[in-house]
């Protein structure tokens, strides 16, 4: 565990740059990390985040299909939004944990 | 009379039904199982079929006689739950519940993923989450001239995550065996950033790709399968060819719970993590690779997992609290080729540790590490499930909860030969 100062923000990342603790999270902070993987954040980026994080906050587990199903893009869009690799960056931007497999 | 009903009698529905049938009164509750299948499985086997490691018989008796004699067992297919009436509509009767278990567990949905049941599905494209697609496969790995082999997960969750690495690792010890490793290429799709994705697995294991010459290709969504081109194709258009697809498809529970209004978009039913009582109704309890619980769907999960739900029932039937106590244990052999094999043990929150297992510093298992030993623990682990697991008879020393001692949580990395 580490930390780094996000957006003025000091808050815990793992090494790979996920925020420990999505309690910390704020918008501005996802601009930043956002701009980190060369992404500028629209209202549409927002909606998905805001999905992810209510599905992680009710323990959820996300899916790239759970996205697609979400009614708020389908899983196209969401790719156009994150590019090279959606789940992974829309989940690095909004302060939630990587998806992971057991190993 | 009251009824306890199980569905599904695989792996977690038989383990409740040994575990519970002791547990409650004969002159008060009435255990029936129901299933529609004759055969059970021993499904971690359908990895070693296709290498001709295992043969049929090794994975496959009558399930019926795993079931307790005065527990009563219905071979027919399961139409409709009906959780307001508390009844169960199978082929051409309806059972009542005072309390229901769902264990039906999960199967692959090939479907799910356009062009991969086309013209070359059984061909070229295989799975060996089926005991029929792992015989298909091993009949075509006999005569295989080798080309490009694609070891592919569709998406998460699936059953077993650690089953299509251990294939790509036993594939390279196959083809080497047969002499012709370098005319096979492989490589590894996965839908997540790597092959590895906690952070201590990717310290300590990442030399086992390279080492076995197994190329990556992370963060590959299939859109779907090009049949004329023999290609797999993502969202934003990347291709990736194939001679031969060795595929994990989309994994979903049974459909049945789509028909009764229990599941989720994976037909996979909401459950608590830690009491395993189903979230929409108190009387209906869930185990195994049904549930929708972010722990493995795997048998040692379901193992650990029915301990807990064995006393959760116990509790409930009596009126009393019930015990948040599962912490979604696992404990998993790895399948490294060459003989070798890693163990992993972790839970919800713990990632995969060093160290020893099951006594703390004297193994004689090794945690996160290839050995020769882990490699027998798994051989071995087919007796244990036949004949210890399956009859809910406690693995000595193996305790529900994931142990904290002698494990080492700085992780290193490393290799052992």
């Amino acid at each position: 565990m580490s930390v780094k100062t996000i957006a003025g923000v000091v808050v815990n990342v793992t090494e790979d740059g996920y925020m420990e603790n999505m309690t910390q999270w704020n918008k501005e902070i996802a601009k930043e990390i956002a701009s980190e993987v060369g992404i500028e954040l629209t209202d549409k980026h927002f909606e998905v985040i805001n999905y992810l994080r209510e599905k992680t906050i009710a323990k959820e587990a996300l899916t790239i299909r759970s996205v697609g199903k979400s009614g708020i893009v389908d899983i196209k869009q969401l790719y156009a939004l994150f590019p090279k690799g959606p789940l992974k960056f829309s989940s690095k931007i909004a302060g939630i944990p990587k998806p992971s497999s057991c190993i | 009379m009251k009824n306890l009903v199980i569905l599904g009698a695989g792996t977690s529905g038989t383990m409740m039904a040994n575990h519970l049938r002791p547990k409650l009164y004969l002159n008060e509750w009435k255990i029936t199982i129901v299933d529609q299948y004759k055969t059970h499985y021993y499904q971690p086997g359908f990895l070693f079929l296709p290498f001709d490691i295992y043969n049929e018989k090794q994975v496959k008796k009558v399930g019926k006689k795993f079931i307790p004699k005065d527990v009563k067992y219905i071979q027919k297919k399961i139409e409709k739950i009906l959780p307001e009436e508390n009844k169960v509509e199978l082929e051409g009767e309806t059972l009542n519940y005072d309390v229901l278990i769902i264990a039906t567990g999960c199967k692959i949905a090939p479907e799910e993923t356009e062009g991969l049941v086309g013209p070359l599905w059984k061909k070229d494209i295989f799975d060996f989450y089926t005991y029929e697609g792992s015989l298909a496969l091993r009949d075509k790995l006999r005569d295989w001239k080798g080309g490009k082999l694609l070891v592919h997960i569709t998406e998460m969750p699936i059953k077993c995550p650690v089953a299509p690495l251990e294939f790509a690792f036993l594939a390279d010890s196959y083809f080497k065996e047969k002499g012709m490793r370098d005319k096979v290429e492989i490589t590894y799709v996965t839908p997540l950033s790597g092959a590895f994705t906690k952070p201590t697995c990717s310290t300590a294991l990442a030399y086992l790709l390279k080492e076995k010459n197994i190329t990556l290709e992370s963060d590959f969504a299939i859109e779907h399968v090009d049949n004329d081109t023999k290609e797999i194709v993502d969202y934003e258009g990347r291709r990736i060819p194939f001679d031969l697809l060795v595929t994990i498809p989309t994994n979903m529970g049974d459909e049945v719970m789509a028909k009764s209004g229990l599941g989720d978009d994976l037909n996979f039913v909401p459950t608590d993590h830690h009491t395993l009582q189903s979230k929409a109704h108190e009387n209906i309890f869930v185990i195994g690779d049904a549930t929708n619980v972010p722990a493995s769907k795997a048998g040692s999960v379901a193992h650990f997992a029915a301990e807990t739900l064995t006393d959760n029932i116990v509790l409930y039937i009596n009126g009393y609290p019930l015990k948040k106590e599962f912490d979604g244990h696992a404990n998993c052999f790895i399948e490294t080729g060459n003989n070798k094999a890693l163990l992993i043990d972790f839970n919800y929150v713990t990632e995969p540790v060093h160290g020893k297992f099951p006594f703390a510093k004297i193994g004689p298992l090794s945690l996160l590490k290839e050995s020769l030993f882990n490699h027998w623990g798994k051989l071995a682990f087919r007796w244990i499930y036949w004949n210890m697991l399956l009859k809910g008879i406690a693995i000595p020393f193996v305790s529900r909860h994931m142990s904290f001692k002698g494990k080492i949580f700085d992780i290193k990395p490393e290799k052992n030969n």
